[in-house]
């Protein structure tokens, strides 16, 4: 009887976590913007415009994995962008001096882990705040890159390094693959393993952390550094997608991503967001643009729509959060009796 | 009974204060110690100091016959002993589950956490204890009082022999507070030994088996419940004897003209028709439960809710009172209940509060006067008897009973015509309140009215002159002194007669 009971409970508040949850929100509204598209432009559906959405989706979805769990571990990083094309520049410089390809990549990933561990490391042990701290880190690394580069992109990389952009399996370019990797694996890591499932606490009530036992410092350096090199990460493939090491890229980025994260249920205020979420977030994100790109409306109005969506998204968090809030203590004060 | 834990010459040193000083006590399986002591006594750093969360400058905690040094919580965790401090640390966006068994999930061969494991792991403690809560429950949704009995479950599931708690009662509500008292009983037959630290002298002799009494950081006596009597444990706390702690705010017969009238006063959705009158030199008492709109009354008269009707007359002037601003420069100050968040700038100095209402006198010309200014805060200090290292020390640093002083002191320096007191000594040990009062009839006897908002029936009883009764909105009986008693006012307030 009893154990029945309890059962039927437990059903009702899955259904009802599952319904509330962001990213079956998101997948439902990508669903439906799929299905109007596919008859609003017949180039739609075409495997060039899903192809170009997909690469247009990997950069900024890789970085989205970083960003998400340092959001959810209370962080934040504004060098992203920066980081991705001074890592650009790093991989290239490497290889037209002569160093092979993979040394090449493992040098720039080396530079972009230990531009993170040095946000990490100020913010966490010296405990700075992380937004002025990592957009002091963007404009160093701007600077640092374009000294770098002269100011000038890089041209005539390998082209076996190419092949990391560019190349194909079944038809598919490799970053897709790249990218579709990194989720699942950081979607299960985040969501089940203990070492990264402290950045919930870490982010959620620091004190309380501690006095969990959990390494609070510690963790938010690897976090950060993990950051960095998914920033880097995203700028290796994106040089390799063009070719060249590029000095234009990387303004903006960081914004785009965090939107995209907060879409997919980030807050800023740390505690709260998921991989999967983060990365529905990009996606519809790359969806709405593309879409609107067909339909031909003005690029202007692109921008004007993301920001509302944005702001959309957190008013519906406020106004759901409240909703939840008040039903659940009614629910449990009738559970206490 | 065997000792499980002794404590020998404990010390610790802060700058400028001897926090602990050659403490020592010890403690026996199953047993509950109860450690009273006013505010700033030292209770916490000797429960932080026993639980690993700050080292002592000397001294040695013994534990099962070892001595243990600890450098963190969790190393104190680690050889058995768990405190449940006063101050939440739950994480507000995970479940309940999470909570209880943050960086002890169960795990599996290759490192992911074994969800099914962790819910039933989570079902059968709180089962255990009657909790019938689903532990996937967000914390966040849980009221205060059940994210305290969480709390609790979390240092029980680590399997302590010491348990500390830190008044573990302030946010609960009275059938929570049974349930909590039933977990305490159902543990300690189990064997587990507590630490319990409090204010409510009522729960020393609900649950101790022993109570020490520390003051100034030192150790004062330990005895049974059975062999003191309330006034005993008050007197070793405070140091010397209070006869009545209401004595320095007794009327001294001088009560003066009506000069301040509330007509009619409303607010939608909080209080109506509220029509009250003050005399010069009186205590006007405000009881009522929670909820019955006393808070918003007082805030309304204040500027600091919306009103839709009514009026307020001081010295026969209509007062036009939209803001705080126009309610201050009017001469009424309102004294908030919620001095951490409301009431002072915790972050910044004492002089610094202290000027916050009255800045206006301190400029000439738009710039600060420094003189006169650091010759008020040393008055201020002195008169309200705020125990400070410095002018300069930071509002943070004091004790719940110096920062209400200064909470006091700030306001009452704009010399008001009318002053509002809420909850005037919440959280405040009894050496302070007594002075509080003191400072409450001062203010009258200076010719001013107060009116003071109260949940603390013996205290409204003690000091007023007069007492209303609201009761949902509405004011629903006015009492004076000689119709006084506390089950008189209780049916009122709660609409019984």
């Amino acid at each position: 009887m009893e154990a029945s009971g309890l059962r039927k409970t437990d059903m009702r508040l899955v259904f009802r976590s599952l319904t509330s949850m962001r990213e079956s929100i998101l997948v439902i509204v990508i669903a439906v913007l799929f299905v109007v598209m596919s008859f609003a432009s017949p180039y739609f559906l075409s495997p060039q415009n899903l192809e170009s959405m997909f690469l247009g989706l990997s950069v900024e979805g890789i970085i989205c994995i970083g960003m998400v769990i340092l959001l959810v571990s209370g962080g934040l990083d504004l060098s992203v962008g920066s980081n991705l094309a001074f890592t650009g520049v790093v991989v290239g410089i490497a290889m037209t001096n002569g160093i092979p390809v993979l040394l090449s990549i493992i040098i720039a990933l080396i530079a972009a882990f230990l531009c993170g561990f040095l946000n990490g490391i100020l913010v966490a042990r010296m405990n700075l705040n992380p937004f002025i701290t990592t957009l002091g880190m963007q404009m160093f690394l701007k600077g640092a890159m374009l000294l770098a580069a002269n100011g000038k992109s890089i041209l005539g990389l390998p082209v076996s390094f190419d092949q990391i952009g560019q190349g194909r399996l079944v038809g598919i370019q490799y970053p897709v693959f790249i990218l579709i990797f990194l989720v699942i694996v950081f979607e299960i890591v985040l969501r089940r393993s203990r070492i990264l499932r402290t950045s919930y606490y870490v982010g959620g009530n620091e004190n309380a952390a501690r006095l969990s036992g959990i390494k609070v410092n510690r963790v938010k350096i690897a976090i950060y550094s993990l950051t960095g090199v998914m920033a880097g990460l995203a700028g290796i493939i994106i040089t390799a997608r063009f070719g060249s090491s590029s000095v234009t890229i990387g303004p903006g980025v960081e914004l785009r991503v965090l939107a995209a994260c907060i879409i997919g249920g980030a807050s800023l205020s740390g505690g709260e967001g998921t991989v999967l979420g983060a990365f529905l977030g990009a996606f519809f994100m790359q969806l709405l643009s593309t879409s609107l790109n067909l339909l031909d409306v003005n690029v202007y109005v692109q921008t004007l729509a993301t920001g509302a969506i944005l702001i959309l998204a957190i008013m519906i968090d406020q106004l759901n959060e409240k909703r939840k809030a008040s039903r659940s203590i009614a629910n449990a004060e009738k559970a206490m009796g | 009974m065997d000792e499980v834990l002794r404590v020998e010459e404990l010390t610790k040193k802060f700058p400028g204060v001897l926090a602990v000083d050659r403490l020592s006590f010890s403690l026996g399986t199953g047993e509950l110690l109860a450690v009273l002591g006013e505010n700033g006594a030292g209770k916490s750093t000797l429960t932080k100091m026993i639980s690993g969360v700050i080292p002592p400058d000397s001294g040695r905690i013994v534990l099962d016959g070892r001595e243990c040094v600890s450098n963190s919580a969790h190393d104190a965790i680690k050889v058995g002993i768990s405190m449940v401090y006063q101050e939440l640390s739950m994480v507000g966006s995970m479940s309940i589950a999470e909570n209880i068994f943050a960086n002890r999930q169960p795990i599996n061969a290759i490192g992911l956490i074994q969800v099914g494991k962790l819910y039933k792991d989570a079902s059968e403690l709180m089962e255990k204890f009657n909790l019938r809560i689903n532990p996937r429950t967000l914390v966040k949704h849980l009221s205060m009082g059940q994210q305290q009995l969480i709390e609790i479950l979390k240092a029980i599931s680590q399997n302590p022999k010491v348990l500390i708690l830190d008044e573990p009662t302030s946010s609960l509500t009275e059938t929570e507070v049974a349930l909590l008292f039933g977990i305490i009983e159902k543990l300690k037959h189990e064997g587990l030994s507590f630490i319990y630290i409090t204010h409510k002298l009522s729960e020393v002799f609900k649950l101790a088996d022993r109570v020490l009494v520390m003051r100034d950081g030192k150790y004062i006596a330990t005895k049974r419940p059975d062999e003191v009597t309330t006034m005993d444990l008050i007197t070793l706390m405070v140091g010397r004897e209070i006869v009545d702690l209401y004595s320095g705010a007794q009327n001294q017969g001088k009560v003066g003209e009506t000069y301040f009238h509330v007509k009619a006063l409303s607010s939608p959705g909080a209080f109506r028709d509220v029509s009250f009158s003050l005399r010069r030199g009186e205590i006007l008492g405000v009881a009522g439960l929670v909820g019955a709109g006393r808070t918003e009354m007082a805030r309304g008269i204040a500027g600091l809710e919306k009103l839709s009707r009514g009026s307020v007359e001081l010295d026969g002037e209509i007062l036009k009172i939209r803001s705080v601003t126009d309610a201050i420069q009017k001469g009424i100050a309102y004294i908030t209940e919620d001095r951490k968040t409301l009431g002072l700038y915790l972050n910044f100095p004492i002089t610094f509060n202290l000027i916050a209402p009255s800045l206006d006198r301190f400029c000439r010309a738009g710039l600060m006067l420094v003189k006169s200014i650091d010759r008020f805060a040393r008055d201020q200090v002195r008169r309200f008897n705020i125990k400070a290292t410095s002018l300069n020390q930071k509002m943070m640093s004091l004790s719940g009973g110096n920062q209400q002083k200064c909470l006091l002191s700030m306001w009452m320096g704009t010399t008001p015509k009318v002053l509002i007191f809420d909850e005037p000594t919440r959280g405040v040990d009894v050496g302070a309140r007594s002075e509080i009062y003191e400072k409450i009839r001062e203010y009258t006897l200076g010719g001013g009215g107060a009116i003071v908002v109260s949940s603390d029936l013996p205290e409204l009883l003690g000091i007023c002159d007069r007492i209303i009764v609201m009761y949902r909105g509405k004011v629903r009986k006015e009492l004076s002194k000689e119709e006084f008693s506390e089950e008189r006012i209780l049916a009122f307030a709660s609409g019984l007669n």
